[in-house]
């Protein structure tokens, strides 16, 4: 469903090629500054550096343990950060009070302006920690500057067992934003391979692969990835779990790729430009890696990048069915799994609608880069 | 008195404007004109000088965001009335009624210019239905009659097909049919024949002349071709770049131009309509010459069974310029290509002497073989666009040949240089890219490209066709004085006859797939053997008003589908 | 015409050999074999297994042949006798099952579908006559917006909104009493009361994305020669953009129910696991988790074999509006 979105209107413009210091101007060049046109891609590009670093970062980041229960704090509300305290800057959050409600026989909370617990930065970690799994920390971003037992720095609120729903989404960033990237590598490999052989080749291997291809796009893919997933068996590790399921996310994105792949092939093949080096005397080899490659590489890297967002919506559509990654792996996907549950959502619509926004601001972001990617893929596409 | 009553269409101080991001482009900036009765106006010009969007203007049609910023447009009605339709609300009512019932047009692309999923009859039929209400089975009727009128076959069937089923001459008198619909008394052909080669152009153009003097419409026909002009015009208007340079009768424009552009175009032109000094002058090639190239039946048929070369038998003499002219479909791209092996003949020899004295069977040749041939015999593109890799400078399109012959640091250097002044292009432009050429500076960068390993044989297939006409001569002497100093030999493929008579030594005349007559280009521009060549040079407008001759051209019948 | 329907038909017979396979692959792929599973289950339910009835269907699977006959077994009894094999987490052969469940499968895909093209044209249409508008912006964001939002958080939201906001509680696809009394006017309009939110759900990022490929189709279509002929007919603005822009736009979007009838489906699967609606997904996604393999296999491969006729259907109707398809 990738390719069918497009940047708004006004952002397409083509560049004035015939300028004069567009002259010496190479494609990567151009690419920029076709590319820097769309603002609004600019902006996601932004976004998106953003949230991986954040994915990269995200135990320095989280303040808590993703894991880690507090059986106290079961359904506590979002407490938020305030920067202002009495007109000075001062960080902080404030305590929450916890009554029982004998009719419902809920805990119920409510935020006392009157008790800011003071939050500072780098602040010393819980545990000790490794950053990127091998630099040893001791630190993190930010916390309680004197957490004392009863105290709680639940910025977006917490679950059913009273973890910490802003860490589990930075952490849960870490796994769903990793899986897009690990799965259109997969798909890139799969890809350029089937596609570029059958671009270049053409005729039966040709006709083999197309209909392949269309066979599997013609399946819907949720019963195909469900079935696929289901048969993960629970026993295995995580990380072979997380692997398996990136597998079966890229299954489906390596047909658009292979797609594209051949039909530059195809029309490459073709152009004039190619045919000269072929007369020139450059071998196959030397006219895919001086010509072709440098012709579609633009291309990929756009089609790429529009791939990623339906890699993260798959993996979140299998956990939230229970079938893909399982707890104790946190990712956006397993989050939205305990916010199935319609009362839990009524109760504390956090669980749902944080790792909602994650998703949807790093989807549309996406989706908006690689639309971008797409426009400039081509900068000479206006030259006649 | 008489006067007043001829003319149908008067345009008055006419300026239409496109606004850019930089400013204001005036595509018409101040034309005038009158149109009369049973007259035909040529508006001509080069690319980009407005003419199509004066003829768009008069109909209020320009695309957006054009719009007509002043001056007026006169119509005169049988009846006396006048309507200014410049002044028209661009949408409204009174320009609809106008459109297509008093003055209708017709357009170049005969193919993306009428709706590939609606039948012809029903596109025909509609003007019917907008001005008049006509009701179907009388719009049946009518446009029988028409399709009668633009001499398509078998109309009754014809009517319930599609624009696909037709050839591009075919569907350019659907065209006709539909523009003739309602009578118009004036009707607009924008570069009506553009597409078209030239038998079936004479034929669209008889077509038009025989329609205006049945019904005594006003034409005003839109063209870049100055032979057609000559052809067809009672008057000219010549355009640049929005203003009218010279503006008189057919005759005044092509005999006495007033104006230096005017007088430049005609030139460029006439230029072609000769052989060229360069080759005049130079001495003939003795008969009995050993052949560099010597083609015998050579045969490709393509996978879908298409014989595009059928039984090809051609030689080419060292230091010697073979044209082979033919038109779209006639196989001969194709035939250059298979020169190439570029394409895989299946049958034939195309024996190739190297310079050793050495004869190699081209269409046998193995790998090694092949590579040291095509060293030697080089190619020049038709499209100077996608013959060039817009991810390249310019010096490394030029160096990508020697670079795989081995040559390399300064000596590559300064042989790009070379190479650069050679073809008239600045060696400092090395670093530049391709996407900063003009077309014709391309062009010579594609010759560069091929003169680059000193080679014996170029193929040049259509090589000045993308150009404008004032290009194309420079081209051509170019390429001349090229094989004057490196002893070149060319297979020159072109569509365009006068280019093969300004260069070529020899001609072959191909016509679907064959070779149907080959002789001195003089003996065969002048005295064809062939009934095809006959016609071909025949159909071929004469840019001089005082020579009419399509109209009397000899046809050639052999199942033509045209 | 009919050579090319038939071309069609005779194309989509591997097609569905190749599906067939993929689903036969699935019920393999749990490790064991049916009977094994199907008599540790028994066995843990206490009940004894009487060797006879083993065999009879070690027998009837074959289960001790070749991997090649068993796909040979299976199939063709699906083919000759309409036999999907047996659900031992239900007990009851799968026939029994299903069919009811896909059919409110179909009725939903189908409705969505109708909901998707009676919206997205006019708005496509829309935002391509008035390009840079302030309606075009919205529609553009709007779609966006849509095509990042997945299925089940769009389901979700929709019954948290719906519960929140209207005291409103969203599921099935009936009330209470009328879900096993037959078709009547009452049972209709409790039905579209219900039918609408998950229609709606499944629909909006097929809308998106429908009314971004009609927007840039018109606009490919707009800057087309023959749409200036007709002008210069002298047609007006309107009947002009319907007759011809319009007309040759809807061509490529018709080839989009290929790929619109897929998404949807699985959308359909999604969103009836969350808003537990009496149709295929919910029962899939059931079966996966208890490896009830004949059943999981059956319905992917109904779903699949749905989808291919329905894209047949799709290439068949191009044909039909298209002369350049039907008459090449």
């Amino acid at each position: 469903m990738t390719d069918i979105t497009s940047l708004p209107p006004e952002t397409t413009t083509t560049l004035d090629l015939h300028s004069r210091d567009m002259a010496v101007a190479g494609q990567w060049r151009l690419f920029w500054l076709k590319f820097k046109k769309h603002k609004i891609a600019l902006a996601s590009l932004v976004v998106i550096v953003f949230m991986y670093l954040v994915a990269a970062f995200a135990d320095f980041i989280a303040p808590l343990d993703p894991n880690t229960a507090n059986s106290r704090f079961t359904y506590a509300p979002p407490q938020g950060l305030s920067l202002m305290l009495n007109g000075s800057f001062q960080p902080h959050v404030n305590q929450l009070k916890m009554t029982l409600n004998t009719e419902s026989m809920r805990r119920e909370f409510t935020s006392d302006p009157t008790k800011p617990l003071p939050v500072s930065f780098f602040v010393p970690a819980p545990q000790p920690y490794y950053l990127l799994g091998f630099i040893p920390m001791q630190t993190k971003l930010f916390g309680l500057t004197n957490p004392k037992p009863g105290d709680s720095i639940y910025i977006f609120g917490a679950d059913r067992l009273g973890r910490d729903i802003f860490s589990r989404v930075v952490h849960g960033a870490k796994v769903s934003l990793s899986i897009g990237l690990v799965g259109v590598f997969v798909s890139l490999i799969l890809g350029v391979t089937i596609g570029g052989i059958s671009g270049f080749f053409g005729g039966w291997i040709d006709t083999v692969i197309q209909r392949f291809i269309e066979l599997l796009r013609s399946i819907p893919t949720i019963p195909l990835w469900m079935g696929f997933a289901a048969a993960i068996p629970t026993s295995w590790p995580p990380l072979r779990t997380y692997f398996v399921i990136t597998l079966i996310v890229s299954l489906i994105g390596w047909t658009s790729l292979a797609r594209e792949v051949r039909g530059k092939f195809l029309s490459l093949r073709n152009e004039d430009f190619v045919t000269a080096a072929r007369l020139d005397g450059m071998s196959e080899i030397g006219i895919i890696f001086h010509h072709l490659v440098p012709s579609f590489i633009s291309h990929i890297i756009a089609t790429l990048t529009l791939a990623i967002p339906s890699m993260i919506l798959a993996e979140t559509a299998l956990s939230f069915l229970g079938i893909g990654l399982q707890p104790p792996i946190v990712s956006w996907g397993v989050l939205l799994q305990e916010a199935q549950n319609i009362r839990a959502v009524a109760q504390a619509p956090w669980l749902l609608f944080t790792p909602a926004t994650a998703i949807v601001i790093s989807v549309l972001s996406l989706n908006f880069l690689g639309d971008g990617l797409r426009d400039a893929a081509d900068p000479y596409e206006s030259v006649s | 008195m008489t006067i007043m009553k001829d003319t149908i269409l008067e345009v008055r101080e006419l300026r239409t404007v496109f606004p850019t991001r930089t400013g204001i482009f005036k595509a018409v900036d101040g034309v005038s004109f009158e149109l009369k009765r049973g007259k035909t106006l040529c508006v001509v010009g080069e690319s980009g000088s407005g003419k199509s969007v004066t003829a768009r203007s008069i109909l209020q049609i320009v695309d957006r965001p054009g719009r007509i910023e002043g001056g007026s447009v006169l119509l005169t009605r049988a009846d006396g009335s006048t309507t200014d339709l410049a002044k028209l609300e661009p949408r409204g009512r009174e320009i609809r009624d106008v459109r297509g019932k008093e003055i209708a047009m017709i357009f170049q692309e005969p193919m993306s210019s009428l709706s590939p999923v609606h039948r012809i009859g029903t596109q025909i039929g509609e003007s019917l239905r907008i001005h008049f209400g006509t009701p179907k089975h009388e719009q049946r009727e009518r446009v029988l009659e028409l399709l009668r009128q633009v001499e398509i076959p078998h109309p009754e069937t014809a009517i319930d097909r599609y624009t696909f089923e037709f050839s591009g001459g075919m569907r350019q008198r659907v065209m006709i049919a539909m523009a003739l619909a309602c009578n118009p008394s004036v009707l607009i052909a924008d570069e009506p024949t553009t597409a078209l080669d030239v038998t079936t152009q004479a034929e669209i153009l008889d077509l038009i002349k025989k329609l205006q003097q049945n019904h005594g419409m006003a034409v005003l026909f839109i063209t870049h071709d100055m032979g057609v002009v000559a052809e067809i015009a009672d008057e000219v208007l010549v355009m640049y770049r929005g203003k009218v340079m010279e503006r008189g009768p057919v005759e005044q424009i092509f005999h006495a131009p007033q104006d230096a552009y005017t007088h430049r175009l005609i030139d460029s032109v006439v230029r072609l309509e000769k052989k060229a000094e360069l080759r005049l002058a130079r001495p003939a090639i003795p008969e009995g010459t050993a052949p560099l190239l010597d083609v015998r039946n050579l045969s490709l048929t393509f996978p879908s069974g298409l014989k595009a070369v059928d039984d090809v038998s051609l030689t080419v003499r060292p230091g010697e310029t073979l044209g082979i002219v033919g038109e779209s479909g006639s196989g001969k791209t194709t035939m250059g290509r298979c020169l190439l092996r570029i394409y895989d003949p299946q049958a034939g020899t195309i024996d190739y002497r190297r310079p050793d004295g050495h004869m190699v069977d081209i269409r046998t040749a193995d790998k090694a073989a092949l590579k040291k041939i095509r060293s030697e015999v080089r190619m020049i593109f038709q499209d100077p666009v996608g013959s060039l890799s817009p991810r390249k400078t310019v010096g490394q399109i030029i160096a990508e040949p020697l670079k795989i012959a081995g040559m390399k640091g300064r000596e590559l250097n300064d042989r790009v240089a070379d190479l650069m002044q050679q073809v008239g292009l600045e060696p400092a432009w090395r670093e530049r890219y391709p996407h900063a050429f003009s077309g014709g500076q391309r062009q010579r960068i594609g010759i560069a490209r091929a003169i680059a390993l000193k080679p014996r044989l170029i193929v040049a297939d259509e090589a000045t066709s993308a150009l404008d006409v004032s290009l194309r001569s420079q081209m051509l002497d170019l390429m001349m004085k090229l094989q004057d100093e490196l002893g070149l030999s060319y297979v020159f493929i072109s569509h365009d006859m006068s280019v093969i008579r300004y260069m070529c030594d020899r001609v072959a005349v191909m016509y679907r797939g064959k070779i149907v007559e080959v002789g001195e280009t003089d003996q065969v521009v002048n005295e064809p053997a062939h009934d095809y060549t006959r016609a071909l040079l025949s159909a071929i407008p004469h840019p001089d008003p005082h020579n009419r001759r399509i109209h009397n051209r000899f046809r050639y019948k052999a199942g033509r589908t045209a | 015409m009919l050579r090319y329907i038939a071309k069609r038909m005779v194309f989509a017979i591997p097609t569905l050999f190749a599906v067939s396979i993929v689903a036969f692959i699935i019920i393999q792929l749990p490790p064991g074999d049916y009977l094994t599973t199907l008599m540790a289950d028994w066995a843990s339910q206490g009940g004894a297994v009487e060797a006879g009835t083993v065999a009879a269907m070690r027998d009837r699977y074959g289960l001790d042949q070749p991997i090649y006959f068993q796909y040979y077994k299976w199939i063709a009894g699906i083919l000759t006798r309409g036999d999907f094999g047996i659900s031992f987490d239900f007990g009851k052969p799968v026939t029994e099952l299903i069919w009811n469940r896909l059919g409110f499968s179909l009725l939903l895909s189908v409705l969505t579908l109708c909901f998707v093209w009676a919206i997205a044209i006019p708005i496509g249409i829309l935002s391509a006559v008035r390009q840079y508008s302030i309606s075009d912006y919205t529609a553009t964001f709007l779609a966006f917006f849509f095509l990042a939002v997945p299925d089940f958080l769009m389901a979700l939201s929709a019954m948290y909104i719906m519960s929140a906001w209207f005291g409103q509680s969203v599921g099935g696809l009936f009330s209470a009493e009328y879900v096993d009394v037959s078709w009547s006017l009452g049972k209709l309009i409790d039905f579209a009361q219900h039918v609408w939110l998950p229609v709606v759900v499944i629909g909006l990022g097929s809308l998106a994305a429908l009314v971004r490929i009609m927007r840039a189709n018109l606009l490919d279509e707009l800057s087309k020669p023959y749409v200036t002929t007709a002008r210069a007919k002298g047609m007006s603005e309107f009947e002009l953009l319907l007759r011809y822009p319009v007309r040759l736009a809807l061509n490529p979007l018709i080839s989009t129910i290929g790929w619109i009838l897929p998404a949807v489906i699985s959308g359909e699967i999604i969103v009836s696991v969350v808003m537990s609606l009496p149709t295929t997904g919910p029962l899939l996604l059931r079966s996966l988790l208890a490896q009830d393999m004949y059943l999981a296999g059956s319905l992917i491969l109904l779903i699949s074999v749905l989808t291919i006729i329905g894209t047949l259907i799709s290439d068949i109707l191009l044909a039909i509006t298209d002369p350049r398809i039907r008459l090449q």
